[in-house]
C-alpha cells in the first residue's frame, strides 16, 4: 500500500523566486499545522493515538524556513517540534500519522512513536528522548562529511531547555574545535515544559552561550519564516566554507502546552495574545497577499487542498494494520537474510 | 609471533586503518600520544590526524559523533580513557547507539574500546568492570578478549561487525599476558565463546583476567584429581549459551567466576541459564566467584581482598568437587 503523495500539486509550480518560495513555506507551515491540529485535538482525544504528543503549533516558521535552506543531501537531526522538516524530506502526513498511531505504515513501523522517526536514506535522522542527544551526533556525522570532502553539511534543532544539557555543550565544543560544517538551530519558545528560560539560564540569550565556543551565532524573529531562510542562508555558506559551525536562536512561543495533556496554566494570559498575533502562518499570507503574490481564493483553495490531503492520509494511517507480536524480537541485531 | 595482548590489539585495528579507510580514531590523548596506554601509538603518524581524532574530555560526544558518523557510512572507533568513564557517554550508548537499529533500521556500526579492570591499584575510578550495564541492553554487543590471540580476531571482529559493539580490555592484561598472534588477517567470530581448556569433572566459565585465574587453580586441581573446562566466553552479549551448557552437561558441575561485582553481575544471568537448561545433569548447586559488592578499593591489602584469585577459586571448586 503505497503512502498518499506528500506534495500537493500547486506546489509543482514552486521554484525559488520569492514568489515561490513564499509559496512553499506556506504550503509546508500550513501542512505541518493541519497535521498537528488533527493530532493533537482531534485523533489524541479519540484515543486513537496513546502515546506523547508534542506539537509545534505558532513555530512553523523556523522548522519550514531553516529546512527549505538545506540541500537534499545534508543532513537534518529535527527535533520534536520540527515535523515541517519531514514533509520538506519527502515523507507523507500518511506516514506520519501512521506513526503517531503505532502503525506498520508509520515511519519506524510502530518501533517508536510521536516524532521518534527518521529514515537514513532521506537523510533524516530520529531524536532519541534525552533532550540534545542529537548534537553530539550531528557533530559525529557533520565530522565525517568533512573528513569524505563533501559539500554537504548538517543541521541540527533544539529547544532553548536543551540547551542546559552537558550534551549540547560538548556536541558543540567538539564540533567547533574540529570545524565541523554543523548549523544549530534553536527555537527559544521561551519555555521548557512548564520552566520559563530564566530558570533555565542566567544568560539572556542562547545565542550569549556560542561566544564560549568561538562560534558565531545571530538572534531572529522565530515566526518569520524568510528571516529564518536568510539566517539559515549565512549559516549554511559559512559551514560550507569550512569555517565551522554556527547558531541560530529563532525567538518564537509554543502556542500550545508542553504535550496535549499540558493545559499550561502556569503561562501568562498576554503571552498567548501577543503571539498569537505574530502566527507565522498568518503572517505569510498576508505577506503574499501584500505582494500580490497570491489572491484570497488561491490561499483559500490551498487550505482546502491540505485539509483533503490530510483526510486522506488519515484514512490511511487507520487502515493500516498494528504490527504483528511475532516481529516484536526482529532487528535487534543485524539479522542474516 | 609472541605478542603482548595490548600489541595484539594494536596490530588489530592498524590492520583495519590499513584496509579500511571508513575506519578511524577518535578519543582522547590517543593521537600525539598514543593513548594512555599506548595502544594507538604510532597511529598519528601512519594515519594522520583526521584519521585519529584527539578529542576533547567529552565522553558523551565522542560516542555521540561515533554515531553520528556511522550513520555517515564510517567505522568509527572511539576510545574511552579508561572503562571507569563510560558512564559518562552512557546514554548517547544505551539509548542512542543500542536503539537506533530497532527503531528506525539505521544501523550504528560503531566500536566503544574500554579499558578495564582491577589489580593495578588504580582504585574506586580506575579499576572498575562495568560489563554487566551493557548485557542489559538489548541491541549492544558486548565483548572482552582473554587472550592476545583472541584480542586481535575480536577487535577485527568487532570492527566489521554491523552493530555497536563495546569492547573491555583487560589493563592487567595488556602487558602481562603473550601469545602466539599470526601476522595475518583473521578475525574471531563474534558471540561465541572458547573451551580455553578441556576437562572432565567440573566448568568454570568466566572471561577476561579471570580465565587466568581459573587457568591456575586448575592445574592446582588437576594435581588434585579434579579435571576443570574453563569456557572462556569472549562474547558477554549475545551470549553462546550453548557452549557453556554442553560444557555443564558433559562436567556436572559448574562455577560462574568474574572480577565485576557480584550482584546484578553476570554469574546471576550465567547460573540461572544452567539450572533453568540443565538441571537434570546438575550434581550440585552452580556457584559463583564474583567480587564483593563494594566499590573497588585502593590499598594493596583491600584490593586484595577485593579481587577474585585463585586461593578463593580453589575454595569454592574443592567444596564443590566433594558435594
Ligand atoms: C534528558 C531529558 N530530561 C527530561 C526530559 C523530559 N522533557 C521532554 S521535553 C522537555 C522540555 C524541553 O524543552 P525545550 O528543550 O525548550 O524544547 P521545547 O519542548 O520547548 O521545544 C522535557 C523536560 C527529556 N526529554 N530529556
Amino acid at each position: 500500500m503505497a503512502a498518499v503523495k506528500p506534495v500537493s500539486p500547486l506546489m509543482d509550480a514552486g521554484t525559488n523566486t520569492e514568489a515561490g518560495l513564499s509559496l512553499r513555506f506556506l504550503y509546508y507551515m500550513s501542512l505541518m499545522r493541519e497535521v498537528e491540529d488533527r493530532i493533537e485535538r482531534k485523533l489524541y482525544r479519540q484515543g486513537k493515538i496513546l502515546g506523547g504528543v508534542y506539537v509545534g503549533r505558532g513555530q512553523e516558521a523556523i522548522c519550514v524556513g531553516a529546512g527549505l535552506v538545506a540541500e537534499p543531501d545534508d543532513v537534518l537531526f529535527p527535533c520534536h517540534r520540527d515535523l515541517g522538516l519531514y514533509f520538506i524530506r519527502g515523507i507523507g502526513p500518511a506516514e506520519v500519522l501512521a506513526q503517531y498511531m503505532g502503525r506498520v505504515g508509520g515511519l519506524t513501523q510502530g518501533r517508536d512513536g510521536n516524532m521518534h522517526m527518521g529514515d537514513l536514506k532521506r537523510r533524516i535522522v530520529a531524536i532519541i528522548s534525552a533532550m540534545a542527544a542529537s548534537v553530539p551526533v550531528a557533530a559525529g556525522a557533520a565530522m565525517a562529511l568533512k573528513q569524505q570532502r563533501s559539500r554537504n553539511i548538517v543541521f541540527v534543532f533544539f529547544g532553548d531547555g536543551a540547551t542546559s544539557r552537558g550534551d549540547w555543550h560538548e556536541g558543540i565544543n567538539l564540533a567547533a574545535v574540529q570545524k565541523a560544517p554543523l548549523v544549530l538551530i534553536c527555537n527559544n519558545n521561551q519555555y521548557a515544559y512548564s520552566t520559563p528560560t530564566e530558570k533555565q539560564m542566567s544568560c539572556e540569550h542562547v545565542a550569549d552561550r556560542a561566544p564560549g565556543y568561538g562560534i558565531p551565532a545571530e538572534m531572529v524573529d522565530g515566526n518569520d519564516a524568510w528571516a529564518v531562510y536568510e539566517a539559515t542562508q549565512r549559516a549554511a555558506d559559512h559551514a560550507r566554507q569550512g569555517l565551522g559551525p554556527y547558531l541560530i536562536e529563532c525567538k518564537t512561543f509554543r502556542m500550545t502546552g508542553h504535550s496535549a495533556h499540558d493545559g499550561a496554566d502556569y503561562v501568562p494570559k498576554h503571552l498567548w495574545e501577543e503571539w498569537g498575533a505574530k502566527d507565522p502562518i498568518a503572517r505569510m499570507e498576508n505577506l503574499m497577499l501584500d505582494r500580490g503574490y497570491a489572491a484570497r481564493e488561491d490561499l483559500e483553495s490551498l487550505q482546502d487542498q491540505i485539509r483533503r490531503q490530510v483526510d486522506e492520509a488519515v484514512a490511511w494511517a487507520e487502515a493500516s494494520p498494528y504490527p504483528e507480536p511475532e516481529t516484536l524480537a526482529r532487528n535487534v541485531y543485524e539479522e542474516s537474510r | 609471533m609472541e605478542t603482548t595482548y595490548l600489541e595484539a590489539i594494536r596490530k588489530g585495528i592498524w590492520e583495519e586503518m590499513e584496509r579500511d579507510p571508513k575506519v578511524f580514531l577518535l578519543g582522547e590523548d590517543i593521537g600525539i600520544y598514543g593513548g594512555a596506554f599506548k595502544v594507538t601509538a604510532g597511529m598519528l603518524d601512519r594515519f594522520g590526524e583526521e584519521r585519529v581524532v584527539d578529542t576533547p574530555i567529552s565522553e558523551s560526544a565522542i560516542v555521540g559523533a561515533a554515531i553520528g558518523a556511522s550513520f555517515m557510512g564510517m567505522r568509527p572507533v572511539a576510545e574511552m580513557q579508561f572503562a571507569d568513564f563510560i558512564t559518562c557517554g552512557f546514554d548517547q550508548i544505551v539509548n542512542f547507539a543500542a536503539k537506533c537499529r530497532y527503531r528506525w533500521n539505521a544501523p550504528a556500526p560503531l566500536v566503544v574500546r574500554a579499558p578495564s579492570g582491577g589489580g593495578i591499584h588504580g582504585g574506586p575510578f580506575h579499576s572498575q568492570n562495568p560489563e554487566a550495564w551493557f548485557v542489559h541492553t538489548p541491541g549492544l554487543k558486548v565483548v572482552q578478549p582473554a587472550t592476545a590471540y583472541d584480542a586481535k580476531g575480536l577487535i577485527k571482529a568487532s570492527i566489521r561487525d554491523n552493530d555497536p559493539v563495546i569492547f573491555f580490555e583487560h589493563k592487567a592484561l595488556y602487558r602481562k599476558i603473550k601469545g602466539e598472534v599470526p601476522e595475518e588477517d583473521y578475525t574471531v567470530e563474534l558471540g561465541k565463546a572458547s573451551v580455553f581448556r578441556e576437562g572432565r569433572d567440573m566448568s568454570v566459565i568466566t572471561y577476561g583476567a579471570m580465565v587466568h585465574v581459573a587457568a591456575e587453580a586448575a592445574e592446582v586441581l588437576e594435581q588434585e584429581g579434579v579435571s576443570v573446562e574453563i569456557i572462556d566466553l569472549r562474547t558477554l552479549l549475545p551470549m553462546d549459551e550453548e557452549t557453556v551448557l554442553s560444557s555443564v552437561r558433559k562436567t556436572s558441575k559448574a562455577i560462574v567466576l568474574h572480577e565485576a561485582t557480584l550482584t546484578g553481575g553476570l554469574g546471576g544471568e550465567l547460573s540461572a541459564r544452567i539450572t533453568e537448561k540443565a538441571f537434570e545433569s546438575l550434581d550440585g548447586p552452580v556457584l559463583r566467584l564474583a567480587a564483593p559488592d563494594t566499590p573497588v578499593p585502593y590499598a594493596p591489602t583491600l584490593e586484595k581482598a577485593f579481587l577474585p584469585d585463585v586461593e578463593k577459586l580453589l575454595e569454592k571448586a574443592r567444596w564443590l568437587a566433594a558435594y
